[in-house]
């Protein structure tokens, strides 16, 4: 017998491995690069880190639909890019004056391992970020 | 056998000022000051909290041995720190004799010789008295279970964890958390929990998938001498990617760092005077945990089977490993307010021929054992070889598996996962029906034959190893690397994922693995929902049969680069 790399998903160790499942984002995001998703995003302008919280699992649990929340109190607008998907342009969270909190949550889908970016931008203009890996692994083994 | 008086001298005690003590390396000062105690019973009464701690019982009823293993590397930031130094290293590090009971115990080295002067270790019964002895002068003093309980014999499997309830509320456990328990299904795990547990079954990092709501108690609390302690439950995070997520749907799991310290904070505004994490995170991930969170006193460590004669400590937290399948009962006195003042610890090892047997749980465990006792004790072999488990690429139990699997089902490749669970036989033991369950017994047991790529078998070798031996402890899962027969491979354990594995070659011809050809594949423990295929123990005891005697030869297929 011989097995397509899509039926080891079924017949060995693995409980799951998105790694090896065909599906293609690029149709989502125009095929742009997640290079210039962020340039569009913060205008060229310089990133750095503060009051932004990316919560995500270490380990995938099921790549498909991985949970993630992004918290920062000052931010207008919050943007997510999956940095290993074929297309990394994932959310962009709006937030109002009237906002009661300035965080959201959502499921994405990760292709294989990778890190998920959060890039705020303040009320001030300025632009901040939080970075996560998430690993996506066959699994199978613990114990 | 050893007399009551070499076992007491044996068992190593520590005791000091918490407040006096450097963050750093504590431990080896810890067990140097190793004391005779007059009675193994007669730890000197202290402070104003006891508490008592097993874990990993893995269904084991009776006394048993258990080799610990004689590689456990660690990387990045542990390496070189207990639990990561095996043998030698490790009696060393602690101050531990050679060929003392402690080092019979807590290591490998020496095992099969002294396993016959110092005897089988464990057994619920002489766990019983000790808790019962401890509990004569400390009757509030609290005792609790890290988890995977309920998994892991003959007797736990045919009675669907049963056997394992009944006799952890007669030992009057008061909380516990969990692992292999969600491989009974979560209809039986939610029939055990609601009709028979006695006592909190916790898990504050379980949510249901859907709203993302608690599903389990996250924590529990208690009182001693007027001090309030608050129990945090925290399951083993990654369930459902390292066994079958299908038998728990609906169920996540994870670190959930954040999840945790907004917990620890929430039992502090509710006057907590202890925070006890009951952990089933394995050591290297309670040590980060530790590192990284705010307000933990004690953390009960489980699943990496793990035993430390001494607590670590890591950012004021005390980390505490007691080991696995009964061998070992931790005992920790604290002087507690407004958090410890002082404390007094000792890794009480439960040798079976020095502590006698409680009545009413052996009369218990025969109960449970009568209905399949005439199967239990069949003997099916004999081995001359030491079999056990442990040890980060193979061992001695997953090579008979292998070779079981090669034969009996004619495979070029075999894999057993990683476990960490299954006692060990000493050589010139006959081999029963309960031995071969005691390293197989579990609820996806089949052996499945498939073809793989040799491609696809390195991707398979990468991704475990990378669940091993990942620089950061949240992105491992606690078992230990997949055990390949018939195939050998180099492992350059500090490289990333993807280029650790190399030199896969087949045994059998001395020829490489091809990255493109197809090779027959046999393996069991699939965490696939349609895995088809004969159970392992079966297979195993067939094999058996057929060969009588059974003569590992020592095992030199994988070539392990550390440098």
């Amino acid at each position: 017998m011989k097995i397509s790399r899509r039926n080891i998903v079924v017949l060995g160790v693995s409980a799951f491995s998105a790694s090896l499942l065909p599906f293609n984002l690029l149709a989502q995001s125009d095929g742009q690069s997640a290079e210039d998703i962020i340039k569009e995003f913060t205008g060229g302008a310089n990133i750095g880190s503060g009051d932004i919280m990316l919560t995500t699992p270490e380990i995938a649990e099921n790549g498909n639909t991985v949970p993630i929340s992004v918290e920062s109190k000052k931010a207008t607008a919050i943007k997510i890019l999956a940095l290993g998907n074929p297309g990394p342009d994932v959310v962009t969270f709006k937030f109002g004056p009237l906002s009661a909190t300035r965080s959201a949550s959502t499921r994405i889908r990760l292709r294989k391992t990778q890190d998920v970016l959060a890039i705020a931008k303040l009320e001030d203009g300025s632009f901040i970020q939080d970075i996560k890996k998430v690993k996506v692994t066959i699994g199978g083994c613990g114990g | 056998m050893i007399s009551r008086r070499h076992f007491l001298q044996a068992s190593i005690a520590s005791s000091f000022i918490f407040n006096s003590m450097g963050i750093n390396n504590s431990a080896k000062v810890m067990a140097q000051q190793q004391i005779s105690e007059n009675n193994l019973l007669d730890f000197k009464s202290f402070g104003n909290i006891t508490i008592m701690h097993i874990t990993d019982i893995h269904g084991q009823l009776k006394p048993l041995y258990f080799r610990e293993p004689d590689i456990n590397l660690g990387v990045g930031n542990v390496l070189g720190k207990p639990p990561h130094i095996t043998g030698k290293e490790f009696l060393r590090y602690f101050n531990i004799p050679i060929k003392s009971a402690d080092a019979y115990s807590l290591s490998s080295e020496g095992f099969s010789n002294l396993a016959k002067t110092y005897g089988k270790m464990g057994g619920l019964d002489r766990i019983a008295t000790v808790v019962k002895s401890i509990r004569s002068e400390k009757p509030n003093a609290l005792l609790l279970d890290g988890g995977d309980t309920w998994q892991g014999s003959y007797t736990a499997l045919k009675t669907n964890g049963m056997d394992m309830v009944k006799a952890f509320n007669l030992l009057g456990v008061n909380a516990m958390t969990s692992h292999w328990e969600f491989t009974l299904g979560i209809e039986r795990v939610m029939e055990l929990v609601e009709n028979h547990l006695n006592f909190p079954f916790l898990g504050a990092n379980i949510f249901d998938t859907e709203w993302d709501e608690r599903a389990f108690e996250p924590y529990t609390f208690t009182e001693q001498n007027g001090k309030k302690i608050a129990i945090i439950g925290q399951a083993f995070p990654y369930m459902p990617i390292a066994n079958p997520s299908w038998m728990f749907p609906g169920l996540s799991f994870g670190i959930r760092e954040k999840n945790i310290q907004n917990i620890v904070n929430e039992v502090k505004s509710k006057n907590a005077d202890l925070v006890v994490l009951l952990s089933h995170n394995g050591f290297d991930v309670d040590r980060q945990l530790a590192s990284r969170t705010q307000g933990i006193d004690i953390i009960f460590c489980g699943h990496t089977h793990d035993a430390l004669p001494t607590p670590i400590i890591e950012n004021k937290t005390l980390l505490i490993a007691s080991g696995s399948n009964g061998k070992f009962l931790s005992r920790i006195d604290l002087n507690v307010d407004k958090g410890i003042k002082d404390f007094k610890f000792k890794l009480i090892p439960i040798f079976s021929d020095v502590i006698s047997s409680d009545k009413e749980m052996d009369n218990l465990i025969k109960e449970e054992r009568k209905p399949f006792l005439s199967i239990l004790k069949e003997e099916i072999g004999e081995t001359e070889s030491v079999l056990y488990r442990r040890g980060n690429f193979n061992g001695t139990w997953d090579d008979l598996i292998c070779n079981a699997i090669i034969d009996e089902r004619g495979a070029d490749i075999a894999l057993s996962p990683g476990f960490r669970w299954g006692p060990s036989l000493i050589p010139g033991s006959k081999i029963t029906v309960e031995d071969i369950y005691n390293a197989t017994a579990m609820s996806y047991p089949k052996v499945y034959l498939t073809e793989m790529t040799g491609n696809m078998l390195k991707i398979i070798l990468e991704d475990v190893a990378d669940n091993l031996f990942n620089p950061d402890p949240y992105y491992q899962q606690g078992g230990d690397m997949v055990r390949v027969g018939g195939m050998g491979y180099k492992i350059d354990i500090n490289k990333s994922q993807g280029n650790r594995i190399s030199e896969m070659t087949m045994l059998k011809t001395g020829d490489r693995i091809e990255p493109e050809k197809n090779y027959k594949v046999g393996g069991w423990a699939s965490v696939n929902e349609s895995t088809e295929g004969p159970p392992v123990w079966d297979l195993v005891e067939k094999y058996i049969r057929r060969k009588k005697i059974i003569q590992i030869e020592k095992n030199n297929s994988v070539k392990v680069i550390t440098g």
